[in-house]
């Protein structure tokens, strides 16, 4: 089904693809099968530091017994020295079987995939799209729940730039899914995602703070604040603290509910909730090296 | 005193670009290549349209368009009209109309777009044609209609 194909956007991919790649992680998850990938290659280009996104994609690869090359900071290669993006992607296709990029331009990924016949993985476009993580959060739902269908998620925070939120939105609008929009007036979530939620009949509503809606989540989506978003520093001292999960605020709420964060946090999860059984966001990190090896053996076309 | 009008020459055969708004004529002009081609052309600008207030025309002789050429204008010049001369009269009247897809012609607003920062031919979808809305092939951000620029 994902044969040779670059994955680019979250949009690239069908639920029935979505499906099969969490299939595959679980696969993965209980057997690593390190013979996979041997022989292969896979460059992970970082054009801006991400420590967390790229070990984890290494550690996929290395799992799968492939190789890894490549640079997490430009300035340690020849970007510096005024070569162009589309030089880089055409010389590192020389070297390696699967190309797996972060840059903090946007649209760069989807660029790369142009001008390449290898496959690429977007590890992140600045503001725009960051599709693993999305399916490493799929991942997570599916199996502290069970399921993905007919879900209620509670997303929380920063709903107006968090690419994290915007993407499992659309990605969970595949599942019947009923939304509640934690966040600050400043940070509400765009108006072009809600319209695209009337369009396709799904209930969901807005406040400002938990509220009793806490009790019918089924996840926590939790995201950060940052107080440079604020136009007014008043408001944010304010508001901050609303935005700040205590385990006292998980009273109350289902028994099988779960936590997530994209982590890093700073401190809009106080470390009290850690030692609950709600707290899943460490987890969540580690579900996504088995999903970056389901992706990357399936887009390799070797599952 | 005589009626003086304006001299602009009819022509035996070719297009006839009207009701162009006056500030946009250049930018037509390039759109459409008008620079590089080796036929007749005239043009006049700042000319009373009470329509547009200033229009510009544009008539080339021996000169056709086929939609998807012409078509590429409809971002600067949605009102333009097409008559097609034959023999000195106009045998068909077109307007143009916004395409699917906007390929090299308009920019992406995003500063943040990759667009913006290598050499990259630009490419939009065409979301919304009334009030135009093109979402970038690259980053998915909206350019809206009070926002274009022609590149
Ligand atoms: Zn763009």
């Amino acid at each position: 089904m994902i044969n040779n194909k670059s994955l680019v956007s979250i949009t690239d991919y069908s639920k029935e693809e979505y499906l099969r790649i969490l299939q595959l992680a679980d696969e993965f998850e209980k057997n690593p099968q390190p013979g996979l990938l041997k022989d292969k290659v896979v460059a992970t280009l970082f054009f801006e530091p991400s420590t967390r996104t790229r070990l984890s994609f290494e550690s996929a690869v290395l799992k799968l017994g492939g190789k890894v090359i490549g640079f997490s900071d430009s300035s340690s290669s020849s970007v510096t020295k005024g070569e162009t993006l589309y030089d880089t992607i055409k010389i590192v296709s020389n070297y390696c079987d699967l190309i797996v990029m972060r840059h903090p331009l946007e649209g760069t990924a989807r660029f790369a995939s142009e001008v390449t016949n290898i496959p690429v993985v977007n590890a992140g476009d600045g503001a725009n799209q960051h599709p693993t993580q999305t399916l490493l959060d799929l991942y997570s739902i599916q199996k502290t729940q069970g399921t993905l269908d007919n879900l209620t998620i509670m997303m929380v925070g920063d709903l107006k730039y968090g690419r994290t939120v915007h993407s499992l939105l659309m990605a969970m609008t595949q599942f019947q899914t009923t939304f509640h929009f934690i966040s600050p007036d400043e940070l509400k979530m765009p108006e072009e995602y809600k319209y695209y939620l009337n369009q396709l009949g799904l209930k969901y509503t807005e406040q400002k703070d938990f509220g009793a809606n806490v009790k019918d989540a089924d996840i926590i989506y939790m995201t950060r604040v940052q107080k440079e978003r604020f136009s007014d520093p008043i408001e944010y001292e304010r508001t901050k603290n609303a935005y700040v999960l205590k385990n006292k605020m998980l009273d109350g709420t289902k028994e099988t509910m779960k936590v997530l964060h994209p982590l890093p946090r700073v401190n809009e999860i106080d470390q009290d909730v850690d030692s609950s059984p709600k707290a899943y966001y460490f987890t969540q990190a580690l579900n996504g090296v088995f999903v970056r090896q389901a992706i990357i053996a399936s887009i390799l076309g070797l599952k | 005193m005589k009626d003086k009008k304006l001299e602009v020459s009819a022509i035996e055969n070719g297009t006839v670009i009207d009701h162009i708004p006056a500030n946009v004529l250049f930018k037509v002009i390039s759109i459409l290549n008008l620079d590089k081609i080796d036929k007749q052309i005239t043009f006049g600008t700042n000319l009373i349209s009470k329509k547009l207030g200033k229009k510009a025309i544009i008539k080339l002789s021996d000169t056709f368009f086929i939609d998807k050429e012409i078509n590429k204008i409809a971002l600067v010049a949605p009102q333009a009209k097409l008559n097609i001369i034959r023999d000195y009269s106009v045998v068909e009247k077109r307007i143009v109309e916004v395409p699917e897809e906007i390929i090299g012609i308009a920019k992406c607003m995003n500063p943040k777009c990759i667009t913006n920062n290598e050499r990259i031919v630009t490419r939009f979808q065409v979301i919304s044609k009334s009030n135009v809305k093109l979402k970038c092939h690259y980053c998915e951000k909206i350019t809206d209609q009070d926002h274009i620029e022609i590149v």
